[in-house]
């Protein structure tokens, strides 16, 4: 560790593939002297507060939280979208500074080029990423990918013309062509209907069981969290968001939906969940009617 | 309507008939019945002396126009030629200026777009230069180029760029963040950036600029042949005009409105095409 500062988080960091270490996100108030003048001042905003968490590698990580609690603050400081105000996060021991193709990112609202096909989306994400390998492997590795999600048929279509639930799955096959070591997922079924959304579920869990991969997936379902899940990281809520409690989920793979609750575990897991939300989410509810208009 | 009513009860079924009687054909109806009272009255008018002793009456008006777009293409020298030569003309004035105009535009939009310094600086100069009328750039044209034809091309392409300009700088500018964050995520160049995510994201913004911009070049065209004289609709406007064949003006407006109106819809049918549903 080149740290001088050495404390007890870091030295257990090294089995770990990603390590947040302090991690803070403070977004500055309006306290500039023209600011003052015009008594337009504001205090500075803390979304995040002393962030710690390592994620060992394969494991399929859940981060749930109350609605505005910063969850998409943490993953997008993951990805590298948002520079953090403190604190490092390390993948592989490397330092993170700017987004890169080693994390692979799914977004909640797709984010498909509309002007490309499913297979350009998949292709151009590839070609960017390794600009040296010749087409006909990019294309294997499209195709591969289009029928991991299984998207075969639709490859020449247009996002407008797909539905939600096919856009995502565009949005993850883009995401694990790459080969990223880590996938972030940002509310991935947030936008989607109940049905869609399980189904799409049950796509993740079995694309997960195949490829084993490193996952953080942003949720405020708690069901999607424990059919998904092998680590829980609950989080309180905002402003100065912290991790409350991380729990390990340890029912067998592969799972089922159906089945999951038959777990003695399952019911103990989901009311601690389900406490720590309401919890959270009726404590942000009284907070906001306390704050003068 | 009593011609709904002699239809539909003219007609065994009834239920059947409704749908045929749309809004389109409804339209349609309306578009004849305002076409044949401003004929009528027109007819009518001249035939009463209303109007000044230079208005032809309309049947006159509707056989020259005849006359004209029957045989485009005649050339019996440079006073007389068929419109089509004269359409002609001014097309080809009109696609160099603009495709001048464009040049610079859209070059100069992505880069205004890409930059909020270099967009701050500019936008007093396109603030200010913007409502200037093309009329006033005529003999600026003249005495910098001292040629008529590239003066018409000067005036079509410095008054036909500010709204590529603008909707290109607006397209560049208001392209999604969230594919600018796949563009991130993926570690794409700046130049693959703009190339690959920013251009086609902002194509559709680009080419309703475009559209306005030939709009605007066509309306320019006649302005400037007047001036500027030799061929072109403008030139056969005042050509005409001098001869005092008013009903070859008219023939000449209802000419430059449909060659206008076609250009539109071109530029329509690319706009649909860049768009992918997202208008």
């Amino acid at each position: 560790m080149i740290s001088s500062h050495v404390d007890p988080v870091d030295i257990s960091s090294t089995s770990a593939q990603l390590a947040l270490n302090h991690v803070f996100k403070i977004y500055p108030g309006r306290q500039s002297w023209q600011d003052k003048l015009l008594r337009q001042t504001s205090p500075d905003f803390v979304a995040l507060a002393d962030i710690n968490l390592e994620v060992e590698a394969n494991t399929f990580v859940s981060i749930i939280g109350p609605s505005g609690c910063g969850k998409s603050t943490l993953l997008n400081i993951i990805a590298g979208l948002t520079p953090p105000t403190r604190g490092s996060i390390k993948l592989n021991e490397v330092e993170i500074s700017k987004p890169g193709p080693d994390r692979g990112v799914v977004f909640q609202n797709y984010a498909l080029m509309p002007w490309m096909t499913v297979f350009e989306n998949i292709r151009f994400a590839i070609e960017t990423v390794y600009p040296h390998m010749t087409i006909v492997e990019q294309k294997n590795i499209a195709r591969e990918y289009i029928d991991l999600v299984g998207l075969r048929g639709a490859e020449r279509k247009h996002p407008h013309e797909l539905s939600g639930g096919m856009k995502q799955r565009v949005g993850i096959a883009r995401a694990l062509a790459i080969n990223p070591k880590i996938l972030l997922m940002d509310e991935p079924f947030g936008a989607l209907d109940a049905l869609t959304r399980g189904f799409l579920q049950d796509e993740v869990a079995r694309i997960w069981e195949q490829q084993r991969q490193t996952v953080i997936l942003i949720t405020h379902s708690i069901e999607e969290a424990l059919l998904l899940s092998d680590k829980i990281v609950m989080m309180t809520r905002g402003p100065a968001a912290r991790i409350a409690e991380v729990l390990d989920i340890p029912f067998p793979r592969p799972r089922r939906r159906e089945s999951l609750d038959q777990y003695p575990a399952y019911h103990e897991l989901k009311a601690e969940l389900e406490m720590h939300l309401s919890q959270e989410t009726r404590a942000v509810e009284e907070a906001r009617i306390k704050v003068k208009p | 309507m009593p011609f709904v009513r002699f239809m539909a009860n003219s007609l065994p079924q009834r239920r059947k008939l409704v749908p045929i009687w749309n809004s389109n054909l409804q339209a349609l109806a309306l578009f004849l019945v305002v076409l044949i009272v401003f004929l009528g009255a027109w007819e009518l008018g001249v035939q009463l002396n209303v109007f000044s002793q230079l208005v032809p009456s309309a049947s006159r008006t509707l056989q020259a126009f005849w006359g004209w777009v029957s045989d485009p293409f005649f050339d019996y020298g440079p006073n007389d030629k068929g419109i089509g030569w004269h359409v002609l003309a001014s097309l080809r004035r009109v696609v160099t200026g603009f495709l001048i105009g464009s040049a610079i535009a859209i070059p100069l939009g992505i880069l205004i777009g890409l930059s909020d310094v270099i967009s701050k600086a500019v936008d007093p100069y396109i603030q200010v230069l913007k409502p200037v009328s093309p009329l006033a750039w005529l003999p600026l044209g003249l005495g910098l180029l001292k040629d008529s034809e590239n003066t018409a091309l000067f005036v079509i392409a410095i008054t036909s760029l500010w709204p590529t300009l603008i909707n290109t700088k607006f397209g560049v500018s208001n392209v999604d963040p969230a594919v600018l964050n796949v563009a991130r995520t993926l570690g794409a160049s700046r130049w693959r950036t703009i190339w690959k995510v920013i251009l086609p994201a902002a194509a559709p913004s680009i080419v309703a600029g475009l559209r306005i911009s030939i709009g605007i070049a066509w309306l320019v065209i006649v302005a400037a042949e007047i001036l500027v004289g030799g061929t072109g609709v403008g030139y056969f406007i005042w050509n005409e005009w001098n001869n005092l064949e008013i009903t070859s003006i008219l023939t000449a407006i209802i000419v430059i409105g449909l060659v206008g109106l076609l250009l539109d819809r071109l530029f329509g049918l690319l706009q649909t095409w860049v768009s992918f549903g997202q208008r």
